[in-house]
């Protein structure tokens, strides 16, 4: 089921704020966040925003087709190397 | 023969039904057409004035999107989602089910018919 709209997107305090910060200084460095979950902001757009995938960070360059996404969406959490195939 | 937005509707069947042979409409949407038209939903296509005819086409010219303009809408939602980089495009990208089902077994819809893997050979002694 969809977030109920009367909410508003979901977004971490720490990060927005974080990015917000950024805005306003007009400072653009990468941000680490565990924040998954987080929904893509129209403030995001233009920041690079390192996802963590449960193992490492994935830079993430935000555009704007990707407000209203999730950050994780953008950071895959498995490899797929292919099945069998020939033997080494 | 009614021809509406490119398409030939069967006669024979009632005007909700028939409508939905057109890409973009389901029943509902036959429904609230029909009704905007003033017809009623158990009349055969066949029996279908020419006034009406146009009236239908009118209806659905002004307010739906169907066939071509429709199928190119969601290959640009699709396309959208691939190039942005998200899980959904990349599903797409490698033809698997997109939203989150099971791929140990089944799934042939998106994976296409079965690829059979040969057996390995048995070692000879």
């Amino acid at each position: 089921m969809s977030r109920s709209v009367k909410k508003g997107p979901f977004i971490d305090f720490k990060l927005e704020k974080r990015i917000l910060e950024m805005n306003k200084t007009n400072k653009k460095s990468v941000t680490k966040t565990w924040s998954r979950r987080s929904e893509i902001s129209p403030d995001f757009v233009g920041h690079t925003i390192a996802v963590h995938n449960g193992n490492k960070f994935i830079p993430v360059y935000i555009t704007e087709n990707m407000v209203g996404h999730k950050l994780g969406e953008f950071a895959p959490t498995r490899i797929f190397r292919g099945h069998g195939g020939k033997q080494r | 023969m009614a021809r509406i937005v490119g398409v030939d509707l069967p006669k024979n069947k009632r005007g909700e039904i028939g409508l939905t042979y057109i890409f973009g409409i389901g029943r509902s949407t036959a429904r609230n057409i029909l009704k905007k038209a003033g017809i009623e939903y158990n009349i055969k296509v066949k029996d279908w004035t020419d006034d009406q005819i146009t009236l239908i086409r009118k209806i659905i010219n002004e307010n739906i999107k169907v066939e071509g303009e429709l199928r190119s809408q969601v290959q640009l939602n699709i396309k959208r989602l691939m190039d942005i980089g998200c899980y959904r495009g990349v599903r797409h990208r490698i033809g698997l089910p997109v939203r989150g089902q099971s791929t140990k077994n089944n799934a042939r819809t998106r994976k296409g018919r079965k690829k059979t893997v040969a057996n390995k050979k048995k070692a000879t002694k």
